[in-house]
């Protein structure tokens, strides 16, 4: 494990009286591609904000390699940013934007011509310089933003939903992009998004956020497999959340039905949340599952057909490759492993917390 | 954050200083008489039949020239606003699209660069009995035209001054119009006179009202075009107040009436709030 | 195609309406004849008296001054004024764009009034420097009225963008957001300077005995008949800025060849 770069201690943040950040912890290691995950409001960007120093901390500490960087101005941070919506200056050409950061630090024109070119061949634009901002797609003035920051041979680059205004091939050819020069630069990204599948395929580890509150953080395996909470699992892709109760270790009653699991220490007849997602129910012919059903619903999705199976009084989201006409009886499986079981919220207050937007 | 807002305190203290202090001193007189006693006998004084007449002419006056502007601005803004409309293909092009709208303020902001006073005199060599009119409809056979020195001369006068200003918000309001509103309009079955008073007119009503404010309250509180086109004999109640001040010296009956004169303002600004909520209808 | 001729007869009409006088005073102030009523032939007379006129020439530097010194000032305090504004919350912000419009909503008449009698309760001394107070103070709107549009359109993450890079804020408001709100701050400082040209009302109120600026001279002349090299002096200011707009708005086609 490389050492830890960047560590959030504590941190308030509210405006105007509405709290933004509640006591916020989190650290970020060397050379990791950190993702901030939530829906608007959730306090991601203002994470992001105090990290580059555009917003102080109500109360906390920024420690960066070892040093308090709480009260340093942006100009005096080794972070360099990529701002939603590119903020490229519109009356510079692509080289003065480029070379922006590295005039202020007074290097040398040889030096800053190199960086230019290198950093417009590292974005695939060469040939770009004297061009003005609005000359460009959306797709490259990103890429401009990009290596406007990178010149700079930040420690860190922050990103800030830096593909919201692209259309989705573009954002999907960016995030392999991104990962690329992620591993060519060899420095850390924390980067800003409510957008699950660029949070999954990019990131080494994911930081999901809701009101202020960090509520899970892990690899993309263990957020998508092994979601803490009912909000995490809603908003990490589609599933299925029943609530049930857990019998013993490795027994749950899920809608009157008992389903071995892997899970334990959830203690006896406690009730749970349970987390199955669309791909991992079975549909077999009715008897040969747990539960039997009727299909309601089928819509064909390209690599996979989408049903809703009505069974036990619960709609249960179906993915599966192979298709049921609406109507057919089933029967419904699931394997113990796909069984995922997270403690119910402690009060109704915390879960008006975890659900709503 | 701080510091950026301390930018703003010359402009505080200076607004302080001669715009906020300045009315209060207004009010002040306005409402005492010489010994500093608090009395409404200088707004009362409004009701006396010469100062009543007086705010009753002004009234007239400038409410018949607003209605005139308006008459002759709104087409003349549609007109201008025709040469530039988009093609049927609905692009426009920023860049010409903003230097026309330049050329056309320049050309109404043009005349300021003249004297106002000179402006306004130079009708009376235009009006006279003898003046260049007149000639030219003496020349045409027609009757002359004996309007100087009378209140049409001075409605004159206020159109002439203040069309300006009736023109560009209404121009700025038109060309705000998304042309896909006025073809979904068409789209959905609408003639060219359902487009204006369903669409166009309630869209440029903000410029229209705007318009009216930036009209009514200089031809409302104007002093010096009645002295230059009026002979000297209509009294505005802009002419009272400003003799109170430079010939009588009351200033506390001048004050008196002045804040009368807000009280219209402020009546006027209030229906254009109403009108405009988002605030930004505005001319300029 | 009748409906063609009508609008641009329409707009013909207009503009004669609006340029008649304009017109007038030219054509005056080549007339010989020393009243207005009558034509007494060419002469280019008072373009010479106008030069040797030293109450006008006083008046006109004046005016001149008067108008470059507030405008410049106002341009000044009314633009780092925006940045101020833009950073204020927003009740806070409503209640001083209120108070910034009521210069430009309240009649000339009142404000002049107004501050006629704060000079006076003050104890000023009637003079340029009343005048100047004056001025700066109605022209301060118009630059807001222009920049603070700007400033709302601006991406507020160039700045920050800048910052990020490494420039310190007057570093960053100089090389980003200056060149975004220049055109607002030009145009505001013509439009006050315009105004202030143009003033007559509440220079007529605020200014003591022996200074004059062209308007206030002018009126003084109004009853004993306006001399004809104010009519050169017009001319010459009226043609002098219409081929400066000429000159800046010329084609585009234009503009690059002059610049190549």
């Amino acid at each position: 494990m490389s050492k830890i770069l960047i560590d959030l201690k504590n941190i308030n943040k509210a405006f105007d009286g509405q709290m933004v950040l509640d006591d916020l912890n989190l650290y970020i290691r060397e050379n990791e591609f950190l993702t901030l995950l939530g829906p608007s409001g959730c306090g991601k960007t203002t994470t992001l904000r105090i990290l580059g120093g555009f917003e102080m901390p109500d109360s906390g500490k920024v420690i960066f390699d070892g040093a308090d960087i709480t009260k340093l101005p942006p100009n005096k941070r080794q972070l360099n940013t990529v701002f939603q919506k590119y903020a490229l200056f519109p009356h510079m050409t692509i080289a003065e934007n480029i070379a922006f950061g590295l005039k202020i630090k007074n290097k040398s024109k040889s030096y800053i011509d190199d960086k230019i070119r290198y950093a417009l061949k590292l974005v695939n634009l060469e040939g770009y310089e004297k061009r003005m901002p609005d000359s460009l797609s959306g797709g490259q003035q990103q890429r401009i933003a990009i290596a406007r920051a990178i010149v700079n041979e930040p420690e860190v680059l922050l990103l800030d939903e830096p593909l919201g205004a692209l259309d989705l091939k573009l954002r999907q050819d960016m995030q392999y992009e991104l990962i690329r020069l992620k591993n060519e630069l060899g420095i850390t990204f924390i980067y800003v998004t409510h957008d699950q599948e660029e949070a999954l395929t990019m990131s080494d580890t994911i930081v999901v956020m809701n009101q202020g509150y960090i509520q899970q953080i892990g690899t993309p395996e263990k957020i998508y497999n092994e979601p803490e909470n009912a909000f995490v699992a809603d908003f990490i892709g589609d599933s299925n959340i029943i609530s049930s109760t857990m019998i013993e270790d490795k027994l749950v009653d899920i809608l009157g039905t008992r389903f071995p699991c892997v899970d334990t220490g959830f203690g006896c007849n406690r009730p749970v949340d349970v987390v199955i997602r669309p791909e991992d129910v079975c549909l077999s012919a009715p008897d040969l599952g747990r539960i039997n059903g009727v299909v309601t619903h089928l819509i064909f999705k390209g690599v996979h057909y989408e049903m809703e199976v009505s069974a036990a009084g619960y709609e249960w989201l179906v993915h599966s490759t192979s298709m049921f006409p609406v109507g057919t009886k089933v029967g419904i499986n699931v394997d113990p492993f796909n069984i995922q079981i997270m403690n119910k919220p402690a009060s109704e207050d915390e879960e008006a917390v975890g659900i709503n937007e | 954050m701080n510091k950026k807002k301390l930018l703003g305190a010359p402009y505080f203290i200076w607004s302080a200083l001669f715009i906020l202090i300045p009315l209060g001193i207004v009010f002040y007189y306005g409402l005492t008489d010489e010994s500093g006693t608090f009395t409404l006998k200088n707004i009362m004084a409004i009701s006396s039949p010469g100062h009543a007449k007086s705010l009753w002419i002004a009234l007239v006056l400038s409410f018949v020239s607003t209605l005139i502007c308006l008459f002759l601005a709104y087409p003349l803004a549609m007109i201008l606003y025709g040469g530039c409309r988009p093609s049927q293909t609905g692009f426009k092009s920023d860049k010409s699209g903003t230097d026309r709208k330049n050329i056309i303020v320049l050309i109404f902001i043009l005349p300021m660069w003249m004297n106002f006073l000179l402006r306004t005199l130079a009708w009376q060599t235009l009006l006279e009995k003898t003046g260049v009119i007149n000639n030219i409809l003496a020349f045409l056979h027609l009757p002359a035209l004996k309007i100087i020195n009378t209140p049409y001369a001075i409605i004159l006068g206020m159109v002439y001054n203040f069309l300006p200003f009736m023109v560009l918000p209404v121009y700025n309001s038109l060309i705000k119009i998304d042309p896909n509103v006025i073809h979904a309009a068409r789209d959905l079955g609408a003639n060219e006179f359902q487009v204006f008073t369903k669409i166009t007119l309630p869209l440029t009503t903000p410029g229209i009202i705007s318009g009216i404010t930036m009209v009514f309250i200089p031809a409302l509180t104007t002093f010096l075009i009645s002295k230059l086109l009026g002979g000297g004999k209509i009294l505005l109640i802009g002419n009272v107040i400003e003799e109170e001040f430079t010939q009588a010296s009351n200033w506390h009956l001048g004050s008196g009436l002045s804040i009368v004169l807000m009280m219209f303002i402020i009546f006027n600004m209030v229906i254009s709030a109403v009108f405009d909520k988002d605030g930004n209808g505005g001319a300029l | 195609m009748i409906k063609s001729t009508v609008k641009k007869l329409y707009v013909a009409l207009i503009f004669i309406f609006l340029y008649a006088p304009i017109a007038t005073l030219i054509v005056l102030s080549f007339n010989a004849s020393k009243t207005r009523a009558k034509w007494g032939g060419f002469t280019l007379s008072w373009y010479q008296a106008l030069f040797l006129n030293e109450e006008i020439m006083q008046a006109l530097f004046n005016t001149l001054l008067i108008a470059l010194i507030a405008s410049v000032t106002a341009t000044f305090i009314g633009t780092i004024a925006c940045i101020s504004i833009m950073n204020l919350k927003k009740h806070t912000r409503t209640i001083i764009i209120g108070i910034t419009n009521i210069p430009m909503l309240n009649a000339d008449i009142v404000t002049g009034i107004s501050l006629m009698l704060l000079f006076i309760s003050a104890g000023l001394r009637f003079g340029m420097g009343t005048i100047l107070l004056s001025h700066i103070t109605f022209c301060i709107p118009y630059v807001i009225l222009n920049v603070l549009p700007k400033m709302r359109q601006l991406n507020p993450y160039t700045y920050e963008a800048a910052l990020d890079l490494g420039a310190g804020p007057v570093y960053a408001f100089i090389k980003v957001v200056l060149p975004e709100i220049l055109p607002g701050i030009l145009s505001g400082f013509l439009m006050a300077f315009t105004m202030s040209l143009d003033d007559f009302i509440i220079t007529h109120f605020t200014k003591g005995a022996g200074v004059d600026t062209l308007s206030t001279k002018i009126y003084t002349e109004v009853k004993k008949g306006i001399k004809p090299e104010m009519y050169a002096l017009s001319t010459i200011i009226f043609l002098t800025v219409l081929l400066l707009l000429l000159f800046v708005n010329r084609p585009p086609a234009d503009r690059q060849k002059a610049t190549h």
